[in-house]
Parts: C-alpha cells; sequence; structure tokens
C-alpha cells in the first residue's frame, strides 16, 4: 500500500491537503514535529491585454507563533517563485536553494502551456516550497513568510522595496570580477573535495537524465508497435475456426501487455524523470554555490594580500579583514552544514526513486506474466479435453 | 495412418557448409550445401545403431524436388520451402543468405521440409523422393528423365481458366479466399512482429547504459557505491538477456513463415481444380456443339447460325454423299469426344475426392501446429516475464540497500 506511506510533502503528485499532511509526514532530518504545511495546486489561466499567465494556488497551514493566521491561501505565478529564489540566494549565498522549474522545457514541448507542462511544473513548484520549508534555517527567512502569506498587492509592493535591477547587476559584476581573481588558492581542502565531487556528479547526473529519456523514448516506441499487433491476432481469428479462440486469447493478452506498458511509462516520467531532472539543477546550483564561497574567501584573500602591501591604515583593514574573516566562516559553515543535508536528502531521493522504478517494472513483468499464465493454462485444459476425447474409441 | 517413410527413417538435415564451384555459365558461385543424414530405424536391440548414410545436397536440388512433387501431385498440399531469401527482417538480423543465422535457420527449415514429405502418406512413397535422400550421383538427371517439366501446366492457363470457369466446386472457391486471407494476415503479423521484436531489443539495450554511469558514480559515493555497482552489473545483465529471447522468438516466426508458405500451396491446389474444371467444361462444351451440327445435318434444319449453313446457302446444297460423310465424321468425333468427357469427369471426381482429403488432412495439422506455436509463444513470453521479474527484483534490492 503506497498512498499513505509515501504521502509525504515530497510526493506531490496526490492532492493532498495540508491538514491531512500532519498525520503523514516522514522525518527528513528535524526530530521535531514539523508546524508548517504547504501545497500548490489550481493552475489557473489569467488573459490580460498584454499578456497570458498561469496562477498557482498556494495554501499554507502552520502552528507557528510568527504567523499571524494558522492558514493562507494566495495566488502566485512563475514570476513570483523567480523572486523568491533570488532572494533567497542573495540573503544566503552558501546554502543550497532549491531548484526551481525552468523557464521553457527545451526538448519536446511545442505549447507553453499545454496540460502536461502545467502539472508538472505544479509539481516542481510544490517540491520547491516544501524543500524550503524544511530547511533549518531558509524555513524563516522573511521572504519566504510574505511569499507565503501576502495578497498579491501586498507581495508586488514589497518585491519593488528591495535593491533594484541596477544594483543587482552590480553585484553580479563583483561576483564575476572576483571569481576570476579566485578564491581557489586558499581554499580548504574540504571545498576542494566537493568542487571535485560535485563535477563528476553533475557529469554523471546529465547522461543518467539523458539516458533516462532515452529508455522512456524507447519504450514509447515499443507501447506503439504493440498496439498494432495484438488486433491482427483478432483479424485472423475471423477466417478460422478451430484455432479461432487461441488467436483472440493471445490478442487480450497481447493487449494488456501494452496497457501494462503504458503504465509501466507512466511511472518513469512520474518518479524517475523529474526527480533526475531537479537533481541536474541542483548540481548547476551546487557547482553555483561552491563558486560563491569562493568569491568570499577571493574577497578575504584579495583584502589580506593588500594589508600585506600597505603599511599605512593597517587598522582600518584589520577590521575590514576581521569582518571577512566572520563572513567566511560563517558562510564556510552554513555550507558545509548545508552539503551534508543535501547529500542525506540525494541518497535519500536516489534511493527512493530508483526503487520505484525497480518496483514499476517489476508490476509491469508481473502482470504481464499472470496474463499469459492465464492464457497458456486455458489452452491447455483445452488440449487435454481434446486428448481425452481422441482416447475414447 | 499408414507406416509412412518417417517411421522407419531417421531424417536430419545436419550440417551446413559453405562451398565454391562454377556454375551453369562457367562463373564462379559461392554456394550454402547441406548434409542430409538418414539411418533406418531398426528395432533397437542390444545397443546396435544401423548406420548413417549422408549426401550433400544444395538449395536449389530441393528447390527441383518440390517443383517434381507439385507437378506429380497436384492433388496434394505439397510442403512448402523456408523462404529464398530472409524476409521480415528486423535490425539486428541480417538479410544476407550468407550470414551463419540464417543458414543455421534454413537448415531447421530444410529438415522440416523432408519431416513433413517423409511422413505425408502419400508423398513419402515417391520413388524420386527416396532417391533425393539416399543417391547423390545421377539423381537431377533422375528428375528432369520423368518429364516432369512437360506435365506442368502453364501459368497463363491457369490464369485463363481462374477467369472463365463457370461452376468450380465451390469448397475449392472457399479454400481460395481462405488461402489469401491466411497469407495476407500472416504477412501483416510477421512484419509487425519484426517490428515489436526491434523496439523490444531497443528497450533492453538502453537499459545496459546505467551500467557504466553506475559504476563511475559509485566511484565517488561512499555509502552508496555498493548499491549502485551491483545494480549496474544487473542492468548489463538486463541488458544482455534480450538476444537469446530473440533469437526464440525468430524459430515463432519461422513457425508461422511455414504457414504463410502453406497458403501459396493451398492455392496450388484450388489452381489445379479451377483448370480440371474449366477443361471439362470446354470438352462439355465442344461435344455439345458437335452434337447440334450433326443434329442438324440429319434433319436438314439450321437452328443455329453457322458458316456452313451459310457457304452452303450461297454456294448450293451439298450431296447427300458429303452430307454423310460428314456425319459420319461427326459421329466418330462425338463418341471420342463422350469417352474422353467421361474420361475428363471421373478424372475431376477424383481429383476433388483425393484433394479434399489431403485438405482435411492438411487443415488438422495447420490447426494443431498453429495450437502448439500460439502456446510456445505464450510459454517464450512466460519465460522472458521471469527473468525480467528475477533481474529486477536483484536491482530493486541493491537500490533499497544504496
Amino acid at each position: 500500500d503506497t498512498s499513505l506511506g509515501e504521502a509525504n510533502s515530497f510526493s506531490p503528485s496526490m492532492p493532498i491537503s495540508p491538514s491531512s499532511m500532519i498525520n503523514q509526514y516522514k522525518f527528513e532530518d528535524e526530530p521535531e514535529l514539523r508546524d508548517l504545511f504547504i501545497t500548490v495546486d489550481d493552475p489557473e489561466s489569467h488573459i490580460t491585454a498584454i499578456e497570458t499567465f498561469i496562477t498557482y494556488r498556494v495554501v499554507t497551514k502552520t502552528s507557528r507563533g510568527e504567523f499571524d493566521s494558522s492558514e493562507y491561501e494566495v495566488r502566485r505565478r512563475y514570476q513570483d517563485f523567480l523572486w523568491l529564489k533570488s532572494k533567497l540566494e542573495e540573503a544566503h549565498p552558501t546554502l543550497i536553494i532549491p531548484p526551481l522549474p525552468e523557464k521553457f522545457i527545451m526538448k519536446g514541448m511545442v505549447e507553453r502551456f499545454n496540460d502536461e507542462f502545467i502539472e508538472t511544473r505544479r509539481k516542481a513548484l510544490h517540491k520547491f516550497l516544501n524543500r524550503i520549508a524544511d530547511h533549518p534555517t531558509l524555513t524563516f527567512n522573511e521572504d519566504f513568510k510574505i511569499f507565503l502569506t501576502a495578497q498579491a498587492w501586498e507581495l508586488s509592493s514589497h518585491k519593488k522595496q528591495g535593491p533594484g535591477l541596477l544594483s543587482r547587476m552590480g553585484q553580479t559584476v563583483r561576483a564575476v570580477a572576483s571569481s576570476v581573481r579566485g578564491g581557489v588558492k586558499n581554499r580548504p581542502e574540504m571545498f576542494t573535495e566537493m568542487n571535485d565531487y560535485m563535477e563528476t556528479f553533475s557529469q554523471k547526473i546529465n547522461v543518467l537524465d539523458k539516458i533516462a529519456h532515452r529508455i522512456y523514448k524507447e519504450e514509447r516506441e515499443y507501447f506503439n508497435e504493440m498496439k498494432e499487433y495484438g488486433p491482427i491476432h483478432t483479424l485472423w481469428s475471423a477466417s478460422e475456426e478451430d484455432i479461432a479462440d487461441s488467436l483472440k486469447g493471445v490478442a487480450s493478452c497481447i493487449d494488456k501487455c501494452c496497457k501494462a506498458t503504458e503504465k509501466r511509462m507512466a511511472g518513469l516520467s512520474e518518479n524517475l524523470l523529474p526527480i533526475l531532472h531537479e537533481y541536474v539543477l541542483y548540481s548547476e546550483i551546487l557547482m553555483g554555490v561552491l563558486k560563491r564561497r569562493d568569491q568570499i574567501q577571493g574577497e578575504l584573500d584579495s583584502k589580506v594580500d593588500a594589508l600585506a602591501n600597505k603599511k599605512t591604515e593597517k587598522d582600518l583593514f584589520s577590521e575590514e579583514i576581521g569582518k571577512l574573516e566572520d563572513k567566511l566562516e560563517c558562510a564556510n559553515n552554513a555550507l558545509k552544514a548545508d552539503w551534508d543535508r543535501w547529500k542525506q536528502n540525494m541518497q535519500c531521493d536516489m534511493r527512493s526513486t530508483f526503487s520505484n522504478v525497480a518496483e514499476n517494472n517489476l508490476r509491469y513483468y508481473e502482470e504481464c506474466l499472470a496474463t499469459w499464465e492465464s492464457f497458456l493454462a486455458s489452452q491447455t485444459v483445452d488440449l487435454h479435453v481434446e486428448e481425452d476425447s481422441e482416447d475414447r474409441p | 495412418m499408414e507406416d509412412c517413410l518417417a517411421k522407419k527413417m531417421e531424417i536430419t538435415v545436419s550440417e551446413a557448409e559453405k562451398r565454391t564451384g562454377r556454375n551453369a555459365m562457367n562463373m564462379q558461385e559461392t554456394y550454402t550445401a547441406y548434409l542430409i543424414e538418414t539411418r533406418a530405424v531398426e528395432s533397437q536391440s542390444e545397443g546396435q545403431c544401423a548406420p548413417v548414410d549422408s549426401l550433400w545436397r544444395r538449395y536449389s536440388e530441393f528447390e527441383l524436388l518440390r517443383n517434381y512433387l507439385s507437378v506429380t501431385y497436384p492433388h496434394i498440399v505439397v510442403p512448402p520451402l523456408p523462404e529464398k531469401r530472409a524476409d521480415f527482417v528486423w535490425h539486428k538480423l541480417s538479410a544476407d543468405n550468407m550470414d551463419p543465422d540464417f543458414v543455421e535457420r534454413r537448415r531447421i527449415g530444410l529438415e522440416n521440409f523432408l519431416l513433413r514429405v517423409a511422413s505425408h502418406p502419400v508423398l513419402c512413397q515417391d520413388k524420386i523422393f527416396y532417391s533425393f535422400l539416399t543417391q547423390e550421383g545421377g539423381w537431377k538427371e533422375m528428375v528432369n528423365e520423368t518429364g516432369f517439366q512437360l506435365k506442368a501446366d502453364s501459368r497463363v492457363k491457369a490464369l485463363n481458366a481462374t477467369f472463365r470457369v463457370k461452376n468450380p466446386d465451390k469448397r475449392f472457391t472457399e479454400l481460395k479466399h481462405y488461402s489469401d486471407e491466411l497469407q495476407s494476415v500472416i504477412s501483416h503479423l510477421l512484419r509487425v512482429r519484426a517490428r515489436v521484436a526491434d523496439r523490444l531489443y531497443g528497450v533492453y539495450k538502453v537499459h545496459g547504459n546505467y551500467g557504466r554511469v553506475f559504476s563511475e558514480w559509485s566511484a565517488i559515493e561512499k555509502e552508496m557505491g555498493d548499491g549502485l555497482q551491483s545494480a549496474g552489473h544487473h542492468m548489463d545483465v538486463y541488458a544482455a538477456s534480450i538476444d537469446d529471447i530473440l533469437e526464440e522468438e525468430e524459430h515463432y516466426a519461422d513457425q508461422l513463415k511455414e504457414y504463410l508458405f502453406y497458403a501459396e500451396a493451398l492455392r496450388a491446389v484450388c489452381r489445379k481444380h479451377e483448370l480440371m474444371q474449366y477443361d471439362l467444361e470446354m470438352a462439355a462444351q465442344d461435344l455439345t456443339s458437335k452434337k447440334q451440327q450433326c443434329e442438324e445435318l440429319a434433319t436438314g434444319t439450321v437452328r443455329t447460325f453457322s458458316l456452313k449453313g451459310m457457304t452452303s446457302k450461297l454456294f448450293g446444297q451439298e450431296t447427300p454423299e458429303q452430307r454423310e460423310a460428314k456425319i459420319k465424321v461427326l459421329e466418330e468425333q462425338i463418341q471420342e469426344g463422350e469417352e474422353q468427357l467421361k474420361a475428363k469427369n471421373l478424372e475431376g471426381r477424383d481429383f476433388v475426392k483425393s484433394a479434399w482429403a489431403d485438405i482435411e488432412r492438411f487443415k488438422e495439422q495447420k490447426n494443431h501446429d498453429l495450437k502448439e506455436a500460439l502456446i510456445s509463444y505464450a510459454v517464450m513470453q512466460i519465460s522472458m516475464c521471469k527473468k525480467g521479474i528475477q533481474v529486477v527484483c536483484l536491482a530493486k534490492e541493491c537500490f533499497s540497500k544504496m
């Protein structure tokens, strides 16, 4: 029975209300009971003179004191999620912010607003918010709270308050500049290991993503051919007498296996493909986080080098360096903790996803086996009846 | 069932060998020769085994044998030969006649052909067939000496008869339709089966890609490493398993193919009936018109328009002596014609009787064989599912330990 056990915040395919989640939560890394439950559902399209866009309903149920109410319902569009992500990245440059579904899907999707695309995006957005809610630090972020609770007009006015586009650009320029300068020189061993790990992981996860898509494609082509295969036997049975039943039996088996293949494919596209895609995005995010840590290191290093050259204004520099050293230490600790957490979750996700896929394949084969075995049983019964009637004088 | 050759003699086509030689135009050619081994089935007492006789034959000699049998026994549904060229191939199979897998399947098909003939109550008694199995040299000359090629009906004649025959036995007309349907539906089935096989191959082989990636990924993981590595190994096993599965399925396809070709043999018997029936109808028509001519000459009345009648009107009546002579000739012809018609009628009825008997025998054989084939297909699917379950279970265990 998979419905209850797996109905946690990370399987958004079931329309679970936040209240029902209270009893079914599976502990990830926090021993205390969860006090924030979020669902993303009910996509609605809005058509204005300028544009067409989709909003999603975000329902929050909470027992936290910081929240004025225990229940919130707001509507958010993709842009709002993007805003939230960038605010979180700003506030916590060396924390691992969960991935958002991409703006556009490169392969296969023709229409931006077809149902499959919207549903995939909805699930991913649901996961995004829940991962933030589960994060020991991010869950208390102020922008996150506003995202969950503010009405539409409140949110837009809040958005306008933040650092403007120009200053954001300035940050990016500085970031690029300092990345050129390094931060690699004095990088602690631990982070070099992380970098090496991420490079390989990134490679492998991308290949896995491709393999999974390939498998899906091959299964679909097999399904398409199978659809035609069964009916030919039925057609044949129309010209036969003695073997008509056997032919119809085979036709029915093939049709059932065809349906089982469809389920197998669905399992792949609902379980494996989204997870692998998320971890492809995660690998980019992690590389970014490591880079940002290096930048902070780089800032410190360049200031230290500058101090070595300047004999005057030592005190001023020392204060600055002191601040940077603290900043670096914080960043390093935050990253280390988050890294460990991420690895744990990754392992868990991979274990459960691949187990699910295997379970799925198992069910597929068991269904097909049962179909053919029952056909065989029906045929051999007939044969025995025939043999008996032949023996009689 | 009478004691047929198959019960007295063990027949196998045990080997295939590539040969080079010179053909009729003295050009070098490569062909495959097949070794036919025969051994008398004697009551094996005290472990005594009869000696094995063997000789080599090539495909064209099998074709010659079959042509001879088809012409000599037109009322029999003659077993078909395996295909001359590889048809209904999917991408992994070769369409090359020299491909070892094709040769191997052809070897089995040729053995099957010989066994079919040897277990046929009528065909197994044929001397030419017996010599094919036992006499290496001079067999071709022996076949040609029977002059069977002369007995063969021309295609044109047969086609003409098919269109013009007025009263064929309804059962043969139905049988012809059935054989058309059978041919069409089996062709279609084989084509789609080949495509399904192709796709299935793709699904399995792509899973093989997991193996290497998992292995490389496991190198950077501490806790997950073992699980990934062993799961990858199982994926490799899974991917490799499809080769044997599809090879087995080829034998199933060959069983269907045999009946695809049998459809042609059925049609040949129907055509022969139509030809004989048409011949009979033409002979009866000819006899009727001669009788009419005779009557007109005897009574002097011209009932139907005839050129003779016109010319006699234009050029004057014939003398009574001339008329007498003509009548006599016609009466002789009529008598001959009636005897011929009687013989043809008898021939026709015999043909229908013996052909239909063989067709009933064939129907039983076909129903039995095809049902067995479908059952064996189900068995293959079951085996494939069980193998799949086994491997996936093992992989699942590995994943759960990650």
